[in-house]
C-alpha cells in the first residue's frame, strides 16, 4: 500500500511536467498541423535558463527562507522570457518560410533545430550533469508505513498545483478569448482567418512563444524536482510528452495534460512494482493498444462534420 | 441615393489591369472593373473563369502578379489579406468556409475581430432577425449545420464585419430556390438599408441580374461584356450563355 501511494505522488508529478510540456506540442500541432520534435530541447534549453538564473540569484540572495522562492520567481520568469524567445527565432527561421511546402520540409527542419540545440547547449555548458542544492525540502508526512513514511513532498505539492492552475488558465484562454478564437480558427482554416482580419503569422508565432513558456515552466519544476539537468535532458522528456499528447489527443489541451499523468502513473507504478528498467516498454504499450481503439486519443474528438 | 450615384460615381474598388497567376498557368489575362459607392455590382461567368479567382486577389491571395488594385484611391495590390479586412471589405467565400469545429456564435465572434467586440450584441441582434435560423443554432457546431444554414452563416459572419464593401461569391450555390430568394432579399435589403456596397459573383445569372445596378460577365480570365443589370439581362448573347432563353 505504501508503494502504490508514493508511486502514484511520484507519478502524477512526474506526469505534470510531462503534460506542461506536452501542452507545446499539442498546440503547435493544432495550429500548424506540425510536431514540433525541436520542442523537447527548448524544454532543456529552459532548465539551463532556469539553473543559471538560479545560481546566479541564490548567490546574491542566498538561499534562506524567502530568497528561495525569489530566486524561484525570477528563474521562472527569465527562463519563460528566454525560452520563448527561442522558439518565436526558430519558428521565424527554420519554420515559417516551410508552411507552405511539403508536409515532410518543417518536420525535416524541427530535428535539425533539435540537434543544433542539443550541440550548442553541449559546447558551451560542456557535457557534464549540472546539479544543484535541493531547493525545496521538506514535505507532508501521509501514513506511517512499516518500512517507510508515504511523504507528499512540497516541491511535489508545487509541481501539481502550478500544472492544475496554468491548464485552468490555458483552457480558458483557448476557448473564451479573442486570441484563443483567432488559434482554433488559423488551425481549422488559415486563409479564412485572414479574410477576417487575423494576422496568422502572429497567431502562430504567439502560440509557438506559448508553447516555449509552457515548456519553461515544466523546466523550472524540473529544476526543483532533480536538481540536476544535462544538455541530454530535452530527448527524453520531449518524447515521453508526445506521447502523452498523441494518448490524450493531440490538439486537446487538457487531453495533454491527462496523457501526461497517464504516462507518468504507468512509469512509476511499473518502476515501483517491476523492473525500472521496463518503464518505458510499460508506458509505450500502454500507447499503442490505446491508439489501436481510440485512433483518435482520449479526448481526441473524431471528426464528424458535413462540407 | 441611387439618382446620386449614377451622376457622380464614387469609386469605391477600381480593378486595373489585373493578371493573376497559378504557377505557370494564367488565371486572369488583365481584368478592369469598377465598384461604385453604393452600388451592386454582379460578375457572371461560366465555371473556370476565374471569378473566384478575382474575389481572392481583390484579398492578395492570391496576389496579382500585374495591374493595381485600389480602394477608396488607395492601392491594396500589396497589402496583407488581414490588413485588407481591417480597411473594411468583408468576404463570404467561394466554398463557405465556415470554420467547422466552432459553435454558429464563435463563428460569428469571429467576424467580429475588425470591427470590435464591442458592436457584438447589436449585431449579433440584427444577424438574428435577418437569419432567424441562425438564431435557433446558435450553440450548434457550424460543421453540423446543413449547406444552406452554412451559406447563411458565411454571409452572416462577413456581415458581422461591418464591411463598407461586401464581397459575395456564389451565395446561392447548393441552395433551394426558397432559400435562394430569401439571400437576395438580404442582400437587396442591406444595400438599400445601409447602403452597403455588394460585389456579387453568381452562375445563378437571372436572380443576380436583376438585382444588379451594373454587371460585368468574364470569359476566360477576362471581362468580355459590361453594362447595368437590365441590360445585360435583354443581351442575347448574355440570353443565350448564361440564361438558356428564360428563367432559372
Amino acid at each position: 500500500m505504501e508503494v502504490f501511494l508514493q508511486q502514484v505522488i511520484n507519478g502524477i508529478t512526474l506526469g505534470s511536467i510531462y503534460g506542461l510540456i506536452a501542452i507545446g506540442y499539442t498546440m503547435v500541432f493544432g495550429i500548424i498541423g506540425m510536431v514540433n520534435f525541436a520542442h523537447g530541447d527548448i524544454f532543456m534549453v529552459g532548465c539551463f535558463v532556469a539553473l543559471i538564473m538560479f545560481l546566479i540569484v541564490t548567490a546574491i540572495l542566498g538561499t534562506g527562507g524567502a530568497a528561495i522562492f525569489v530566486a524561484l520567481l525570477i528563474c521562472l520568469i527569465v527562463s519563460v522570457a528566454v525560452t520563448g524567445l527561442y522558439n518565436w527565432t526558430i519558428e521565424k527561421v527554420a519554420y515559417r518560410k516551410l508552411r507552405g511546402s511539403f508536409r515532410l520540409a518543417p518536420l525535416i527542419s524541427a530535428i535539425g533545430m533539435s540537434i543544433l540545440l542539443i550541440n550548442f547547449v553541449q559546447i558551451s555548458q560542456d557535457a557534464r550533469n549540472k546539479p544543484v542544492p535541493s531547493i525545496i525540502d521538506g514535505g507532508i508526512t501521509l501514513m506511517k508505513g512499516q518500512t517507510f513514511d508515504v511523504v507528499l513532498a512540497y516541491k511535489d505539492l508545487l509541481i501539481m498545483i502550478v500544472t492544475a492552475v496554468l491548464l485552468l488558465v490555458f483552457w480558458y484562454l483557448v476557448q473564451k478569448t479573442p486570441l484563443g478564437r483567432a488559434q482554433r480558427a488559423c488551425e481549422q482554416d488559415r486563409k479564412m482567418a485572414a479574410l477576417l482580419g487575423i494576422n496568422v503569422n502572429k497567431t502562430i508565432a504567439v502560440t509557438f512563444i506559448i508553447g516555449a513558456g509552457l515548456a519553461a515552466v515544466a523546466a523550472t519544476m524540473w529544476l526543483v524536482k532533480y536538481n540536476v539537468v544535462s544538455y541530454k535532458d530535452g530527448f527524453i522528456p520531449g518524447v515521453k510528452a508526445f506521447t502523452a499528447a498523441v494518448l490524450g489527443g493531440i490538439g486537446s489541451l487538457p487531453g495533454a495534460v491527462l496523457g501526461g499523468l497517464l504516462i507518468g502513473l504507468i512509469e512509476s507504478l511499473w518502476s515501483g512494482y517491476f523492473s525500472i528498467d521496463y518503464k518505458d516498454v510499460a508506458a509505450f504499450t500502454i500507447l499503442v493498444i490505446t491508439l489501436i481503439f481510440l485512433p483518435q486519443g482520449i479526448l481526441g474528438k473524431p471528426e464528424v462534420e458535413k462540407v | 441615393m441611387s439618382a446620386a450615384t449614377a451622376t457622380a460615381p464614387n469609386p469605391l474598388l477600381q480593378i486595373r489591369g489585373v493578371k493573376t497567376y497559378y504557377g505557370k498557368i494564367i488565371a486572369l489575362k488583365g481584368v478592369d472593373l469598377d465598384v461604385n459607392e453604393g452600388e451592386i455590382v454582379t460578375l457572371i461567368g461560366a465555371n473556370g473563369a476565374g471569378k473566384s479567382t478575382l474575389m481572392m486577389t481583390i484579398f492578395g491571395n492570391p496576389r496579382a502578379r500585374e495591374g493595381q488594385i485600389l480602394y477608396q484611391g488607395q492601392d491594396i495590390t500589396r497589402t496583407e489579406t488581414h490588413d485588407i479586412a481591417k480597411l473594411g471589405i468583408a468576404q463570404s467565400p467561394e466554398g463557405r468556409r465556415v470554420f467547422p469545429r466552432m459553435t454558429v456564435f464563435e463563428n460569428l465572434q469571429m467576424g467580429s475581430a475588425v470591427p470590435g467586440m464591442q458592436y457584438f450584441n447589436d449585431d449579433l441582434e440584427r444577424i438574428c432577425t435577418i437569419f432567424p435560423r441562425l438564431k435557433e443554432r446558435l450553440q450548434q457546431r457550424a460543421g453540423t449545420l446543413s449547406g444552406g444554414e452554412q451559406q447563411m452563416l458565411a454571409i452572416a459572419r462577413a456581415l458581422m464585419c461591418r464591411p463598407k464593401l461586401l464581397l459575395l461569391d456564389e451565395p446561392s450555390l447548393g441552395l433551394a430556390p426558397i432559400i435562394v430568394r430569401q439571400i437576395f432579399e438580404v442582400i437587396k435589403d442591406v444595400n438599400k438599408r445601409e447602403g452597403m456596397t455588394v460585389f456579387l459573383v453568381e452562375q445563378n445569372a437571372f436572380h443576380a441580374l436583376k438585382l444588379a445596378h451594373r454587371a460585368y460577365v468574364m470569359v476566360n480570365g477576362l471581362i468580355t461584356m459590361s453594362g447595368t443589370g437590365k441590360e445585360l439581362l435583354a443581351d442575347p448573347r448574355v440570353q443565350s450563355a448564361y440564361l438558356e432563353g428564360g428563367r432559372h
